[in-house]
């Protein structure tokens, strides 16, 4: 059984294509990276299998059924900057957002919830911080707390926009860490990714996007320098310069 | 003393302040959402637009029931937030944009409306111009039980919704993948606002309504980091504001109520972003001080713990001229010595001279170590 299986997937914003005719195959209990340049559709993919776009055409499946029937297997970690981190409420408050969609309409959280959004937190680290203020976190403080409110969905399936965007070497490290625990599990995690160079460190199957799929598979066959040159253009090898003059 | 008395056995202006305090509470309570998700001028927008509908169900009818003109106010508000959306949606236009086009449309048609019922000399007709400006001192019984009416409904809506706004609030996104319908809540919560409004319109008026719904919050914002405290806060704020204008309005020389109130919660708001726990201004900045102030200190017992080292004696007296040499970056020298005095850091050894204590060597070499004191 598939994890994710997408099919003629595409999504234009008025008569532009910014996904065109993508087709996927997730195996369960990878980690998954989408990588590709600013502006492939990385994030729109996302939203779309999630159904916060509206595709023009195409079909996904999640452990072969649709998304609206399979939505307590999927845990969601958006944008951090797609929030305002100035809203009043404490950390634990956001963690626990991630139990919502198990109470459903109108129940309120029980003790059990707040059980669990704790739990969350230890595992990210950020016990201490339950009762923070969420502007005072600091970027990697942010993720981790959104990570937390995705592990209290307890799917099975994950979706995490750039959850390395913003933090510092350590706690990309901790996340990582947490994601590969999330793998053990049998679980199966697809991240945008920004980092070319740690592909390969981090993530077991890659899927090279703009636009189009340039190429989808695990690591060692899809991460080619071939593939990479058709994803990124001629913007790759500036990428390389850079980090060679940075050097 | 004798005027207070007078507020609660006088009939009529108990009336009128229970209403604008209902009134209060509920566009306060609403306004916390509207403020949280940056829709403070879609209340602008929605009261001015809602005055049309004011005077054509009025037209329509030809009566001044409150019902039924705010049932009218609230379909022509509800009309003209959907040309915004549909402009927003459909044109190159932003929201900004939009809300003017529809705020200065809408209440320009109102305005001719009220002119033409002047105009036909339709019977009943004086009191619609309170609709404007407000005045809390037309509220009968009648008003107020409507609106009390009302209030219940929007308030335990709220209430039975309030993990659902909170989502949609703060992460609509994540909320939509939870499958709950964020496009349903914000219509929910849109029309809530409306009714806020519509509610408020004859003790306060068209123009100026949006400040019940805008202020409020915007000073409770500043008292709370929690969302239930800003909302019963904001409710607290806007009942007070709303009584106080009723009362001034309606013991003063007939002023219209709508400005009296903005001028009471201003001075709610002024007073909030200045004096504030935490994000006021003035707290803020009596904060930076006792910051540098510490710096300050930090500063001159590390110079004085540098100048005993070379000494080999941790409490050598040093010459003030020294330390205010070394200090010539920072100034306040003098004050900053007799405040480790006081701490029991520094002794003064004679008129010019000052040595460390065996405690102030000791904090020096912490906050050495550590960059900061305890």
């Amino acid at each position: 059984m598939q994890a994710l299986e997408v099919t003629d997937l595409t999504v234009a914003y008025q008569d532009k294509p910014v996904l065109w005719d993508i087709d996927l195959d997730v195996p369960e209990g990878i980690l998954m990276a989408i990588v590709g340049p600013n502006g492939a559709g990385k994030t729109t993919l996302i939203k779309s299998i999630l159904g916060l776009i509206k595709p023009a055409a195409g079909n996904v499946l999640i452990y072969g059924k649709s998304y609206a029937a399979q939505r307590h297997m999927v845990g969601y970690v958006p944008q951090r900057g797609s929030v305002d981190w100035d809203f009043p409420t404490s950390v634990l408050d956001v963690v626990m957002m991630g139990r919502y969609g198990e109470l459903g309409w109108f129940k309120r959280p029980s003790a059990r919830d707040r059980k669990l959004a704790y739990d969350a937190l230890e595992k990210v680290g950020m016990q201490e911080y339950a009762q923070r203020q969420i502007s005072q976190l600091s970027g990697g403080q942010q993720q981790r707390t959104f990570l937390a409110r995705a592990l209290v969905q307890d799917a099975k399936l994950y979706f995490m926009d750039e959850p390395f965007q913003g933090v510092d070497a350590t706690t990309e490290r901790a996340i990582i860490e947490i994601l590969q625990n999330l793998r053990e599990q049998g679980k199966t995690v697809i991240a945008v990714h920004h980092d070319l160079q740690t592909v390969q460190e981090y993530f077991d199957w890659v899927t090279l996007l703009n636009v189009r799929r340039i190429a989808s598979g695990p690591v060692s066959e899809a991460f080619s320098s071939e593939n990479l040159r058709r994803a990124y253009g001629g913007r790759i090898a500036f990428l390389k310069e850079e980090k060679a003059a940075g050097d | 003393m004798d005027f207070l008395i007078e507020i609660f056995s006088d009939y009529t202006l108990r009336t009128v302040a229970l209403g604008t305090a209902v009134l209060g509470i509920v566009s306060g309570a609403l306004g916390t959402y509207a403020v949280l998700r940056r829709q403070s001028l879609l209340g602008d927008a929605m009261s001015h637009a809602a005055l049309p509908g004011v005077v054509l169900a009025f037209m329509i009818t030809g009566s001044r029931e409150p019902l039924v003109l705010i049932i009218g106010a609230g379909i022509s508000g509800i009309i003209g937030t959907l040309f915004m959306l549909v402009i927003t949606r459909f044109t190159r236009l932003r929201a900004d944009s939009a809300l003017g086009i529809i705020l200065s449309v809408f209440f320009g048609f109102g305005l001719i409306l009220l002119q033409v019922v002047e105009r036909l000399g339709l019977p009943n007709r004086a009191g619609l111009n309170v609709f404007l400006f407000g005045q809390a001192a037309t509220l009968l019984q009648r008003d107020v039980v409507i609106m009390l009416v009302i209030s219940t409904v929007v308030l335990a809506l709220v209430a039975l919704f309030w993990k659902e706004f909170k989502l949609l609030s703060f992460d609509r996104d994540f909320g939509s993948s939870l499958g709950f319908n964020m496009v349903w809540l914000d219509i929910i919560l849109i029309s809530l606002l409306v009714l806020a409004i519509v509610i408020g319109l004859q003790a306060v008026g068209v123009v100026l309504m949006s400040a019940m719904i805008v202020a409020p919050a915007a000073a409770a914002r500043q008292w709370t980091d929690s969302l239930a405290i800003m909302m019963i806060l904001s409710a607290i704020f806007g009942a007070t504001s709303g009584i106080a204008g009723a009362i001034i309005s309606s013991t003063g020389a007939g002023l219209s109520t709508g400005p009296v109130v903005v001028l009471v919660i201003s001075s709610i708001v002024l007073f909030s972003i200045l004096f504030a726990t935490k994000r006021g201004i003035v707290w803020s900045w009596f904060a930076r001080l006792r910051r540098q102030r510490v710096l300050r200190l930090e500063a001159v017992l590390n110079d004085m713990l540098k100048l005993a080292e070379q000494h080999q004696d941790p409490t050598h007296p040093h010459a003030m001229v020294v330390l205010q040499t070394m200090n010539h970056m920072q100034g306040g020298t003098r004050s900053t010595l007799s405040e480790l005095i006081r701490r029991g850091w520094v002794e003064q050894v004679d008129s010019t001279h000052f040595s460390l204590t065996p405690a102030g060597v000791k904090e020096a070499q912490t906050f050495m170590s550590q960059g900061q004191f305890n």
